[in-house]
């Protein structure tokens, strides 16, 4: 049970004077129930890669298999795969079109063929998860502020039950306290329900602490996929490529060079406040 | 008299429910004060909804007071007579990178308030050159706008106001949309015109980093000023912050639990080497 | 398939046909126009098609760009050929079934099928080199005697070239909208047509709010840029006839007269 990923490449406008490589010999296996960040500055590809797992975009070269299942063979039920898959857009509340939010978080499971009950319910259920209160639920959804928007928008994926979540920057143009919401939120669904998540995102500050993997995109192909910690280990090559890890790495490096034995490897203000008391006293 | 000045300005809205009659008012802007001085370089703070920019909707005529008075170079932003003096001399920059740019080439669209304003045309050719070349976006005359990133696209807008040769500047989130890469240049590009230029620069934003340089901050909340003074003074409270939904940058938040741990530190440090030094490091 | 359609788009080059006063190519494109549907022999077709590649040639647009954007006509290539081929009576050529062609089908399919080449092909080429701005310009320049009349023409070629900006960004949205319910498993392809109109709304719903907000957030900016209206507005790029403008002219005219020569008074 996984994604695999097996030398995926696309090309844009492919034999023409503007032929573009969105993706170049992606390999990966994206296992159950990990809790991943995927990095990268715009027009890294990531957007064009999230677009493969479920089968909006389809590779030009290579195979993405779901499930042990080729997603690209004829006969491939694709929309179980948009099921299982489900993708939060940027700026997702841009596509609520329901008279009210119930009825918006409902149409992904009313399109799944689901009895009337099950679809209530799921809506329902998906709602609480986001943390929007019963009053806004007969509501339009143009009338709430955009933080509740965008919530109801990632619980209109949600209430499909996808097994694996994928959600592009998903706190774009929040502040500060409603980015930490939602991600917290995240974190928590996937704590309780156990399903794989994958987080877009420019920011490594912003995923360090949830994830347990990072994958870096770098001119459609993947730069570094490792543990979080691992990976600021290359903070200077990030830099070079427009990415910058957290300001923590920073500040350990800088303790580094005037010769303390810090450990580099920290990712939280709670983690660099104990190395930084260890060595001062 | 400063160049931008508000006595008790009170913007009120009416709420209305679906058949259009009125539910209640509410306040955006409460009983602001300001006084910006001529070469400032000045960041309004807030969360989402909390009266930011409809404060800066004020300082271009585009918004008029409820109640109180606010005065551009001395002109009182509701008299008629002053109306495109205003607007000329108070520029102004929105959120959205495609939603403001008229024109379909570059130099076209930065040659649009030249034009509204009656400017000759061997001067507008010269004023083009000049806005561009002061944002870094010169060689990129003859685009298409469409084919920018988003950080050259916002480079391109100031552009267009700075032709207009305002004295002051006002950008209403302008990084909300960007990438890390793409808020760093429109950053840089606005510190450039503030200390080149002299033009007085008011920030709007929710992204804490990007005020470090500002020489005055003042942090909005339900429509009210909630905290003003330097940078460091604000950021020195870090508690107020958060409940204010925002947050501050890592180090000084780590500088800020160092402290509560015992260690000797001043409040509201801004950078790496700012914590490094004063740890005597 | 959004992204092909290449009428509206401006592509970039330093060539005789750019450099023209936009009034010079907006009366050609007319006259052009005028002339397929002068002409009725194919002796004319040749002419007009090879004005056409003339001004290909001389626009340094590649072939390739302008016939992406015939991909979009494709379907009503088709139609209008079958009706014509099938529809009009005459001169039995073949015969089955209920269908019947006939010789004056053939000719006039072939001629609905230049006609509508051509057309779009030439009016590609004219937007491929004049910017949306240029062109409105020339609109508004050649429409300026309608002032008097109380048109307002510069309001409504200001209202043009904010369209045609904004062609390529709700293409783009579209597209991603679109994605995004089929993420969510909406389903635009099958079912019969009111199945399909239905299908729709969660498509056309956030567009045009979408629509709404932009163009309110551009009113607003351009408020903001002292933006009134046409009076008192001086130029960036004022329009002046130059040298070359009157020998396009010339070429434009002598155009015409072969046409109507070759495409009506001659024949073999």
């Amino acid at each position: 049970m996984a994604i695999i990923l097996d030398h995926v490449s696309y090309v844009y406008e492919k034999g023409t004077a503007m032929e573009m490589a969105a993706l170049k010999d992606i390999n990966l296996v994206i296992p159950d129930g990990q809790f991943i960040g995927l990095i990268g500055h715009t027009g890294s590809g990531k957007s064009t890669l999230v677009q493969h797992l479920n089968g909006l975009m389809n590779p030009t070269s290579g195979h993405i298999y779901y499930n042990g299942e080729d997603i690209g063979e004829d006969g491939f039920n694709k929309k179980k795969l948009r099921n299982d898959v489900g993708l939060v857009f940027q700026y997702p509340e841009h596509q609520l079109f329901e008279i009210d939010v119930f009825s918006d978080v409902c149409f992904g499971p009313k399109n799944m063929g689901l009895s009337e009950k099950e679809v209530q319910l799921r809506a329902y259920e998906a709602l609480k998860r986001v943390g929007l209160e019963d009053d806004y639920f007969y509501q339009s959804p143009f009338d709430l502020s955009g933080g509740q928007k965008r919530r109801v928008a990632i619980a209109g994926v949600l209430a499909m039950k996808p097994e694996v979540l994928i959600l592009d920057e998903p706190t774009a143009g929040l502040d500060p306290k409603g980015r930490d919401e939602i991600l917290d939120q995240i974190a928590t669904l996937r704590k309780e329900t156990g399903i794989t998540v994958i987080l877009v995102s420019h920011s490594m500050e912003d995923v360090a602490k949830y994830v347990d993997r990072i994958i870096v995109m770098n001119q459609g192909s993947i730069m570094y996929d490792d543990e979080p910690r691992k990976v600021f280990r290359h903070y200077r090559e990030l830099e070079e490529v427009g990415l910058a890890a957290p300001q923590v790495t920073y500040i350990m490096q800088a303790f580094r060079e005037k010769g303390y034995l810090v450990n580099t490897d920290v990712i939280t203000i709670e983690e660099a406040k104990n190395e930084i008391l260890r060595v001062l006293k | 008299m400063g160049i931008i000045e508000a006595k008790k300005l009170v913007f009120e809205y009416i709420r209305r429910d679906e058949e259009g009659n009125v539910e209640g008012f509410t306040r955006a802007v409460d009983e602001v004060d300001l006084d910006v001085k001529q070469g400032d370089f000045m960041a309004i703070l807030g969360h989402n909804g909390s009266g930011k920019s409809t404060l800066a909707k004020h300082m271009n005529a585009i918004l008029y007071p409820t109640e109180g008075t606010i005065w551009v170079e001395g002109k009182d932003t509701t008299n008629e007579e002053y109306l495109w003096d205003i607007r000329q001399n108070a520029g102004m920059v929105f959120q959205n990178p495609d939603n403001q740019i008229i024109g379909q080439v570059v130099e076209e669209d930065v040659g649009f308030g030249p034009e509204n304003m009656g400017v000759p045309t061997k001067e507008i050719w010269e004023r083009v050159e000049e806005s561009l070349k002061a944002v870094g976006m010169y060689k990129y005359r003859k685009h298409s706008p469409n084919k920018l990133s988003g950080g050259q696209k916002q480079r391109v807008s100031i552009a267009g106001v700075i032709a207009m040769h305002p004295k002051c500047i006002i950008l209403d989130e302008p990084t909300a949309m960007l990438d890390p890469n793409g808020r760093k240049e429109v950053i840089r590009a606005v510190r450039a015109l503030n200390q080149a230029e002299g033009i007085t620069v008011i920030l709007i934003t929710h992204y804490m980093e990007e005020i470090i340089h500002a020489d005055r901050a003042i942090v909005m909340d339900k429509g009210h000023i909630a905290m003003q003074g330097t940078p460091k003074e604000i950021f020195s409270q870090v508690e107020k912050l958060k409940e204010l939904r925002l947050d501050v940058p890592q180090v000084t938040l780590l500088a800020y639990e160092l402290k509560k741990s015992g260690i000797n530190l001043p409040d509201g440090i801004l950078t790496c080497e700012e914590l490094m030094k004063e740890l005597k490091l | 398939m959004l992204r092909d359609i290449t009428l509206g788009q401006y592509y970039h080059a330093d060539s005789a046909i750019h450099r023209l006063d936009p009034r010079v190519k907006l009366v050609t494109t007319l006259l052009f126009i005028v002339s397929l549907f002068i002409i009725n022999n194919f002796i004319g077709y040749i002419v007009a098609g090879l004005f056409l590649i003339f001004l290909i040639k001389l626009s340094k647009v590649p072939f390739r760009f302008i016939v992406r954007g015939m991909k979009a006509i494709v379907f009503l290539l088709v139609l209008a050929v079958v009706f014509n081929l099938f529809l009009t009576p005459g001169e039995t050529v073949f015969s089955f079934w209920k269908l019947t062609i006939t010789k004056e089908g053939i000719r006039l399919a072939a001629f609905m099928a230049i006609r509508l080449i051509f057309l779009i092909i030439g009016s590609s080429l004219m937007t491929l080199t004049t910017t949306p701005n240029q062109l409105t310009d020339g609109m508004e320049k050649l429409l300026s005697p309608l002032n008097k009349l109380h048109v307002p023409v510069h309001e409504i070629s200001m209202m043009m070239a904010i369209a045609l900006r904004f062609i390529p960004i709700l293409l783009e949205e579209t597209d991603k909208i679109m994605k995004a319910q089929i993420a969510r498993g909406a389903d635009f392809e099958s079912g019969n047509l009111i199945k399909k109109a239905k299908s729709l709304v969660p498509l056309l719903v956030p567009l045009f709010l979408s629509a709404f907000r932009r163009a309110n957030d551009l009113a607003m900016a351009m408020e903001a840029r002292c933006y009134r209206g046409g009076e008192n507005r001086t130029k960036m790029k004022p329009l002046l006839y130059h040298k070359q403008d009157a020998i396009a002219y010339g070429i434009a005219w002598l155009y015409v007269v072969f046409c109507v020569y070759f495409g009506r008074i001659f024949t073999l």
